[in-house]
């Protein structure tokens, strides 16, 4: 999708949360089909306010407060989108959505298929994921493993205040369902951005590389693309030069901007908050293997969080993979001839 | 009477100042409570005042519905289907349901309503495709307003809720009517949907057919309520009790809660109880759990027998009109046989063409690696089938 070019205006400080508002806004203005509901997102604005506003503008009938239950939400968003509606249902954190799984898997995401394209399903599936805000227990998943494993469903994150307006705005224009992660502990993250000129968006399924280098590639996505970039800038120190590819979107998964970067700089490590084992990084470690075999100097490594259920907030800095992580696993890369003598210097 | 005012309430009156007024249950002028007895009309003094033309019409829905029944049965034992759930004995639920509603309405069946989706027009063979494995679904369904088969429990009740909310929301006067087992309404989802659909006020019928079993397990193992129709109660809308085998019956019940809903009045939990005459599907053994006694008693309550009990007393069930009724039948079946016995034409392709709107990359590769495989079969193996065109690392998924 590509969003018209408006008039260049002063770009100010503007948060994540606030420009998910704006693509909220933007999108049910544009095109009458666009509902938003589910539990505390009408009068209240969603508990991280991302809906603020949208139930006095557009009224209830098109922001809706729902009763509390996951799969009702997103059962009768199913039947809603079956009538020509583009729901837009909010599941208020990662670990509420899970009831809502049965309608997401059974129906949601193989409508269109059963049906042979007679049916589908143009709806957004919104859920805040995902640590490091201190949450208490459910509060704190980073579920997108179980979605990946589902075929028929698309699964974007945005890392940047650009691309949450974006890619909300691409996913909601989606003939298919999106579920569409918000990295909550960047919902107060800021950029200079202006609502009024937002910036061209790719279509769902494009990474964007984020730091150019040479001598590896940092695969990441959502909340951890920060630390990641933290960790390339500090591993500038010691001599290493990063590029850092930020994946946006799951599903569809961009091999191609991947590859081109891991065979460019011969080393991979992904990092993501999510269990390592049966995590993403499993599949996109593979898909590297199978693809760039031959390009390698290094096997691809993986810097996720433990295999553990989310840990108590007191606890989840341990859990969760910080700068001095990724770069202990970069190190791990020098295999056995000195990098410096190689690539990168 | 209010609910809360029913004899041996635990609701006492109480000295002590009244809960704050947010606290106060609401109270629906209309009753909410179903009939202690299931609903009939056919033996009792109402009947008279039926239609004779409605009679007809159920007569003859029945009849080709029990026909089109076993036909699918026998479709199974000659490995035409995978697998038939029959609806022996409760055809009059089916073409109740099928008949309640207008055009613009739509029907939610469960993998068991096969035969309110052709009652309502579905082409019988497209209504089998699921079951007989060429596809999930066979049919668009907008073209008859009849959702897809549904095989988890009560999933689609809340799209019912959905489809139907989303219409009011459009101004359009249309009413969802979802059917479900009695198995079914201890899912969740069978919650969640009355409960929105209570709550939006949505223009929404829902049907239990209580059969009496989910599979083999009978209804005292599934619910402790007085009915499944009590239920409706606690999420605020109306429960009606009917007697599933009373074909006229079922279809002024099931008549007045569509009228219902489109005028606005919200939605209603019908109960029918009826009775699986076949077992669960051709693969259940209905002896485990259910004496040939009961299914007999049931057996000589056949919506079939009772509807033509009052035919006859009308001299409606003549020789001519049983012969052209049996005949359509035959007819019916017929031609269900006949298409069902010819093969499918698949094409291994479309396992890509519709899981998104957009191929993706991934599945691109996918489909390139299944074409060659079927490139390589047709041409009987004769060369190297990994890479032979070269397009090997391209058609890796």
């Amino acid at each position: 999708m590509t969003t018209t070019a408006a008039p260049a205006t002063a770009r100010k400080p503007a948060t994540m949360a606030q420009a998910l508002t704006r693509a909220l806004r933007d999108a049910m203005a544009d095109d009458p089909s666009v509902h938003v509901m589910g539990e505390d997102v009408g009068t209240l604005g969603g508990v991280f306010r991302v809906t603020d506003g949208l139930a006095k503008e557009f009224g209830e009938d098109r922001c809706t407060d729902t009763a509390l239950a996951e799969a009702g939400i997103l059962g009768t968003a199913v039947g809603m989108a079956m009538y020509g509606l583009r729901p837009v249902v909010e599941m208020q954190f990662d670990a509420f959505a899970y009831p809502a799984f049965e309608q997401l898997i059974s129906h949601v995401a193989r409508m269109r298929n059963r049906t042979r394209g007679a049916l589908t399903m143009p709806l957004t599936i919104r859920i805040p994921y995902g640590g490091g805000i201190g949450g208490v227990e459910h509060h704190s998943d980073s579920s997108e493993a179980y979605y990946l494993a589902t075929p028929g469903l698309q699964v974007v994150t945005p890392a940047t205040v650009e691309d949450a307006y974006g890619l909300l705005r691409a996913a909601i224009a989606s003939d298919d369902p999106v579920v569409f992660l918000e990295p909550k502990r960047l919902y107060w993250s800021k950029a200079d951005w202006s609502p009024d000129a937002p910036a061209e968006v790719a279509p769902l399924g494009r990474a964007a590389v984020r730091r150019r280098g040479s001598s590896a590639t940092l695969i990441t996505y959502g909340p951890s693309l920060p630390v990641c970039m933290e960790a390339a800038e500090a591993a500038g120190a010691e001599g290493w030069d990063l590029e850092v590819v930020d994946l946006r979107s799951l599903m569809p998964f961009d091999d191609d901007t991947v590859c081109a970067s891991v065979r460019r700089t011969g080393r991979a490590v992904v990092v993501h908050e999510s269990n390592g084992f049966g995590g993403p990084g499993g599949e996109i470690a593979a898909r590297i293997t199978e693809r760039c075999f031959h390009h390698l100097e290094a096997p691809v490594l993986r810097v996720a969080g433990f295999d553990i259920p989310y840990p108590p907030p007191m606890l989840e800095r341990h859990h969760l993979p910080g700068v001095d992580r990724i770069l202990d696993t970069i190190a791990r890369l020098q295999w056995e001839s000195d990098w410096t003598e190689g690539r990168g210097a | 009477m209010t609910v809360l005012e029913q004899p041996g309430s635990s609701r006492k009156k109480s000295s002590l100042a009244g809960p704050p007024p947010a606290w106060r249950p609401r109270v629906d002028p209309a009753p909410l409570l179903p009939d202690e007895e299931p609903y009939r009309l056919l033996g009792t003094d109402a009947a008279a005042r039926l239609d004779s033309g409605l009679l007809t019409r159920l007569y003859v829905q029945l009849v080709r519905g029990r026909r089109y029944n076993a036909q699918a049965t026998a479709l199974t034992r000659q490995g035409r289907l995978a697998v038939y759930p029959s609806s022996t004995g409760q055809e009059a639920c089916e073409v109740a349901a099928a008949l309640a509603l207008e055009d613009r309405d739509w029907l939610f069946p469960s993998y068991r309503d096969t035969l309110a989706a052709v009652a309502r027009g579905l082409d019988p063979v497209q209504a089998l495709t699921l079951l007989r494995g060429d596809w999930h679904n066979g049919y668009d369904p907008h073209e008859h307003r009849i959702a897809p088969l549904c095989t988890p429990l009560a999933t689609q009740l809340p799209h019912a809720v959905g489809l139907a909310h989303a219409a009011r929301l459009k101004g359009d006067e249309v009413v969802a009517l979802a059917m479900v087992g009695d198995g079914g309404t201890s899912e969740g989802d069978f919650h969640e949907a009355l409960n929105f659909a209570a709550v939006w006020q949505a223009p929404v019928v829902f049907l239990v057919q209580n059969n009496g079993f989910a599979i083999s397990v009978p209804l005292a193992k599934q619910t402790a309520a007085p009915s499944l129709a009590h239920k409706a109660v606690g999420y605020g809308m109306p429960g009606r009790l009917v007697d599933g085998n009373d074909a006229p019956a079922m279809h002024e019940v099931l008549t007045e809660a569509v009228q219902r809903a489109r005028r606005g009045g919200g939605p209603t939990l019908v109960e029918a109880v009826t009775y699986r005459i076949e077992a669960h599907t051709n693969a259940d053994d209905a002896t485990r759990y259910r004496s040939d006694t009961e299914v007999e008693t049931w057996r000589s309550h056949d919506p079939i027998a009772l509807l033509e009990h009052e035919l006859t007393a009308r001299d409606l069930l003549t020789d001519e009109f049983v012969a052209a009724t049996r005949d359509g039948a035959e007819q019916l079946a017929a031609g269900l046989r006949e298409r069902m016995n010819a093969d499918p034409e698949l094409d291994p392709m479309d396992l890509f063409t519709h899981v998104f709107a957009e191929q993706t990359g991934q599945l691109r590769a996918q489909a390139a690696l299944l074409r060659a495989e079927l490139d390589a079969e047709a041409n009987g193996y004769t060369e190297d089938t990994a890479g032979a065109d070269g397009s090997a690392e391209e058609a890796r998924p």
